[in-house]
């Protein structure tokens, strides 16, 4: 297996992938949208790569599927896989499109239901769920990734703009509607986090200290960032219910909250020395 | 993670202790990395061998916050003596317990403090 690297904004390069192919690839699969960074791939090059060379190609858009307008032909994919909490529906169902021709090996054996597939007894009521969730999805996906997108943009400039030594992470325009990352700098990530809980914000870091493994997140590792900064991330999602006066309400708190954080800090102490 | 932090914790995080620095300190621990997220910076003001002012600054958790402000709140007005023998262990007793992952953060108190009274000895000992 190859993997393919990203720049600075977490974009992979189609000429890399292309790059990459060997009379032995059978399958390339990229992620359309990233959960952390919010970066989305250009899919629908890549799969033209893919189609020319006789090369199956999936793509996980369980991020994007309900949230951007998409459709597989457009995306040039010959599997896509999607999953229905994202869009509202029941955990513990998803679906894979599978096209016309494209031969799979099931993962799971014994009963023949889905032609053969996928054994095991259908999760109906899952089924049922999720099939709600796509219709409610599909009928508002246009004007809500409008009204996500413009949301999301004044949150970022009302996050860099207020407060000095932050940055976007991934990338500015080709991004998730529903995806802000920033860092912070000179502050950890948890900590931004407990303060901006107690001030009824719920949201999600990069930081090692969040996670069980104690590292810090690779997405953030991948795309170049020192670890100081990847430790300063902080990940706000939007979703159906978000107003813009929440996004006038986080930014508001932020620049107070990251001022505390800071004069506690000694590494923004030694970044005024190292400017004075 | 905010759940598993016991009140004690939530406090010294809300409302820090002795943050900042002080002048002419006689002895400053500092310990950590970027790399694990967390780095303390400890100074203390010793008299009569008694600390008598302790301050931190620490880039970290709400646990690396809460024992640096718990270590100062353990040291102030003990003996550099007393003062050593503060365990860990102590740290996170005071703070009504951390989550067994966070543990590691009241290790690094202990450590900042072992370093600010090796630094002030070393100090002691080099104006002999």
């Amino acid at each position: 297996m190859t993997r393919l690297p990203v720049n600075a904004n977490g974009l992979l390069d189609p000429s890399d992938a292309k790059r990459a192919i060997t009379d032995r690839t059978i399958l390339i699969s990229i992620m359309h949208g990233n959960n952390e960074i919010g970066t989305m791939q250009p899919i629908a090059e890549i799969g033209a790569i893919a189609r020319e060379r006789g090369i199956t190609f999936h793509t996980d858009a369980v991020q994007t599927f309900g949230r951007v307008p998409l459709t597989v032909n457009g995306l040039n994919v010959d599997l896509l896989s999607a999953s229905a909490h994202k869009i509202y529906g029941p955990k513990g169902v998803g679906f894979l499109y599978i096209r016309k021709g494209t031969r799979i090996q099931p993962f799971m054996h014994g009963g023949d239901q889905e032609g053969g597939r996928r054994a095991s007894t259908h999760n109906v009521p899952g089924i049922v769920g999720m099939g709600k969730a796509v219709e409610l999805a599909m009928r508002d996906v246009d004007a809500e990734a409008v009204r996500l997108t413009a949301m999301r943009d004044r949150m970022i400039q009302g996050i860099l703009g207020n407060i000095e030594h932050s940055q976007l992470n991934g990338h500015p325009s080709l991004r998730l509607p529903n995806n802000i990352n920033v860092s912070i700098k000179y502050v950890e990530g948890e900590s931004l986090l407990l303060s901006l809980d107690m001030e009824g914000v719920a949201c999600s870091t990069g930081s090692a200290c969040t996670s069980s493994s104690l590292e810090a997140s690779h997405v953030l590792m991948a795309i170049g960032l020192p670890h100081e900064t990847a430790h300063g991330s902080l990940r706000f999602t939007l979703g159906r219910q978000t107003r813009e006066e929440d996004i006038e309400y986080v930014i508001g708190i932020l620049p107070g909250i990251a001022r505390r954080l800071r004069a506690m800090s000694p590494l923004y102490k030694n970044k005024n020395q190292a400017t004075a | 993670m905010m759940e598993q932090y016991s009140e004690k914790v939530m406090d010294h995080f809300r409302n820090p202790r002795n943050v900042g620095e002080i002048e002419n300190t006689d002895g400053v621990g500092k310990v950590g990395n970027p790399v694990c997220g967390d780095i303390m910076e400890l100074q203390i003001k010793v008299k009569d061998g008694v600390i008598v002012d302790a301050r931190f600054k620490t880039f970290g958790c709400g646990a690396a916050i809460a024992t640096s402000s718990m270590v100062t709140e353990l040291i102030r007005n003990k003996t550099i003596d007393e003062a050593s023998k503060i365990s860990n262990r102590a740290v996170a007793e005071a703070l009504g317990g951390l989550p067994p992952i966070k543990m590691h953060c009241s290790v690094l108190a202990e450590e900042a403090l072992t370093k600010a009274i090796e630094d002030y000895h070393k100090k002691r000992d080099g104006s002999l």
